[in-house]
């Protein structure tokens, strides 16, 4: 086990090292001078010229990689062009409206996805389980923004129980439950679909039939057996989650008027600040990367043979 | 051919008669139109004018008319944007999975860096880079989707490298070219059928997506997600102006994500309830 999380976490280097290489090529092939946005319109050519100089723009592309690399190591991801704040500074003060939101839409998600997952698989075939379907073919289909805009719509504005949009101190949680709805309904409905398949697995495997056999109830083989086993394929779709809730959080956010990471990657999108939108998507890629290692070893702990596979794999 | 369909359930027929109800709206989208999608006049504003079937939006362009249109930009671009993607991940899948070693290792982990960016922030940036456009759209979500292609291609070739007519064909001297090509490719494409299905509704999402936020095509042109993000200003007083292009959408990614699974449980039984 040791050897595996070893190898496994020197696996990450290339792909860390290869968000990087993208990341600061990006910002590189972005159209117009850096040095120009600092300076202002107006700039002469000498200012132009020591700026550049400043900021390292005259030196060679692989020195100002090696810069650039050295500086995100040590946690600076540079200033914002607009305000001049460190862009670390600001990631860590949004950060927590954006891991609330997330935290209850996963509440929301293995909640509702959890249930709905069981019932369809007990109730396969029948009208329980076509509604199921159904409605997570809705879930998965109907874009964020649309949910969103709809509840908004009839939640805030015509039955008026969340506030609008807007954070306002003394609020607290209850601006965050709409939001999160709409981001976890829709993870709930990619997590039934996959809940619901390995409950079925499971449930067809000779372990259940001998529990069966034992004359243990039915409840508690549906938990007891059933459940632990098919939450295993769950864990990897949570992970992914994580991540496209980022992605989500940019519309939400925007659309709730929340002051999170992603409402700040879209701000900083309309005003072209890159560093913020470099550093937003340097976050994401980490967080990634960070979560699926921790899938992976999760997953490796619990079967020795997918360890094994792992393992081949990564010889071969 | 005809197994598919001896083996298509009514849930599957619907959404064949669906996709193709929107693809024939789209070829014939200037036959169908009431009014020039594109053009405005203040005096219409919201208001519900004569020989404008669903009225009229902030700028006084027809409502019905924009929505026809728009089924062409949301197919052509989903479309575009899924063959590049595919193109890329068969080069990449099939490469990496039939020489495996040092390029397999290489190409994954090309691979696991583009699944590691959150998706729609790279499209953005792409889109910035290259500035606003169709093509510029279409690039850029294939430059976010084709890792996905890539990953499922790949373990794809990887089961078939070790099948017995390969191993024949490769003793009897054919090419490495002509094995992925004859042997390999014609063997995937039950499964590349399936994801470029499936693929077709998150192309259609992402593109919804981009316009929403006023960073996929140009804003005056038709499309669906940019009229819900034009609609939500007046949301209070015409719900309609979000709801039709919303519903428009959804229908759209409803009807390929049924049919792509349906694809899938015909062509490929032993992933049947999975994604």
């Amino acid at each position: 086990m040791l050897e595996f999380t070893l190898r496994r976490i020197v696996a990450t280097i290339p792909v860390l090292l290869g968000i990087l290489i993208v990341a600061f090529t990006v910002l590189y092939l972005i159209p117009g001078d850096p040095a120009q946005t600092v300076a202002g319109p107006r700039a002469d050519a000498e200012t132009l010229a020591r700026i550049r100089s400043e900021m390292g723009l005259d030196q060679p592309l692989l020195t100002r990689f090696w810069s650039y690399l050295s500086k995100v190591a040590g946690g600076d991801l540079g200033d914002s062009v607009v305000t001049g704040k460190p862009v670390l500074e600001s990631l860590t003060e949004k950060l927590p409206y954006t891991l609330k939101l997330a935290s209850l839409a996963m509440l929301v998600s293995i909640f509702a996805g959890v249930i709905m997952g069981i019932v369809s698989a007990i109730t396969q075939g029948r009208w329980l389980d076509r509604l199921c379907t159904v409605f997570s073919v809705a879930g998965i289909s109907i874009p964020v923004f649309l949910s969103g805009l709809v509840f908004l719509y009839v939640f805030a504005v015509k039955l008026r129980w969340f506030p609008t949009s807007g954070f306002r101190a003394g609020d607290s949680l209850l601006v965050f439950v709409l939001p999160a709805f709409t981001l976890g309904i829709r993870s709930a409905a990619f997590l039934a679909r996959i809940v619901r398949s390995s409950m079925i697995e499971v449930l067809n495997q000779d372990f259940i039939r001998t529990a069966r056999a034992k004359g243990l109830s039915r409840t508690r083989i549906l938990f007891r057996h059933g459940l632990v086993n098919a939450l295993v394929p769950v864990v990897t779709v949570i992970g992914l989650d994580l991540s496209s809730y980022l992605n989500g959080s940019v519309i939400v956010e925007t659309i709730f008027d929340l002051p999170g990471i992603g409402r700040f990657a879209m701000d900083a999108i309309l005003q072209r600040d890159y560093p913020i939108i470099q550093g937003v998507v340097l976050l994401g890629a980490f967080v990634f990367i960070m979560v699926n290692l921790c899938i992976d070893l999760f997953y490796a702990w619990i079967n020795p043979k997918i360890r094994d596979e792992m393992m081949g794999k990564s010889a071969g | 051919m005809k197994q598919i369909a001896r083996r298509m359930t009514v849930a599957g027929w619907f959404s064949v008669a669906g996709i193709f109800v929107v693809l024939v709206v789209a070829f014939f989208a200037p036959l169908l139109i009431a009014n020039d999608p594109m053009e405005t006049d203040p005096l219409r504003r919201l208001s519900k004018a004569e020989g404008f079937p669903l009225g009229c939006d902030q700028l006084g362009q027809c409502v019905y008319s924009r929505l026809i249109y728009g089924a062409r930009l949301s197919l052509i671009i989903g479309f575009s944007s899924r063959l590049t993607a595919l193109l890329i991940g068969l080069a990449v899948g099939l490469a990496a999975g039939y020489f495996g070693g040092w390029l397999d290792w290489f190409l994954m982990r090309l691979v696991d860096m583009f699944l590691a960016f959150p998706s729609l922030l790279l499209a953005i940036a792409v889109s910035m880079v290259l500035g606003s456009g169709i093509g510029t759209v279409i690039f850029a979500l294939a430059v976010v989707g084709w890792a996905e292609m890539a990953r499922i291609i790949r373990s794809a070739a990887l089961e078939l490298r070790s099948a017995e007519y390969v191993i024949a064909a490769r003793t009897l001297g054919a090419s490495h070219l002509r094995i992925i090509l004859t042997h390999i490719l014609p063997n995937c494409l039950p499964l590349i059928t399936v994801i470029f299905t499936m693929g077709m509704a998150t192309a259609v999402l992402s593109e919804a997506s981009l316009s929403f936020l006023g960073l996929g095509v140009d804003p005056s042109l038709p499309t669906w997600g940019g009229m819900v993000a034009a609609g939500k200003d007046y949301m209070l007083r015409r719900p309609e102006l979000v709801v039709y292009p919303g519903a428009c959408i959804a229908f759209l990614v409803i009807v390929f994500n049924v049919f792509g699974d349906e694809l899938r449980d015909i062509l490929d039984p032993s992933r049947k309830g999975h994604w």
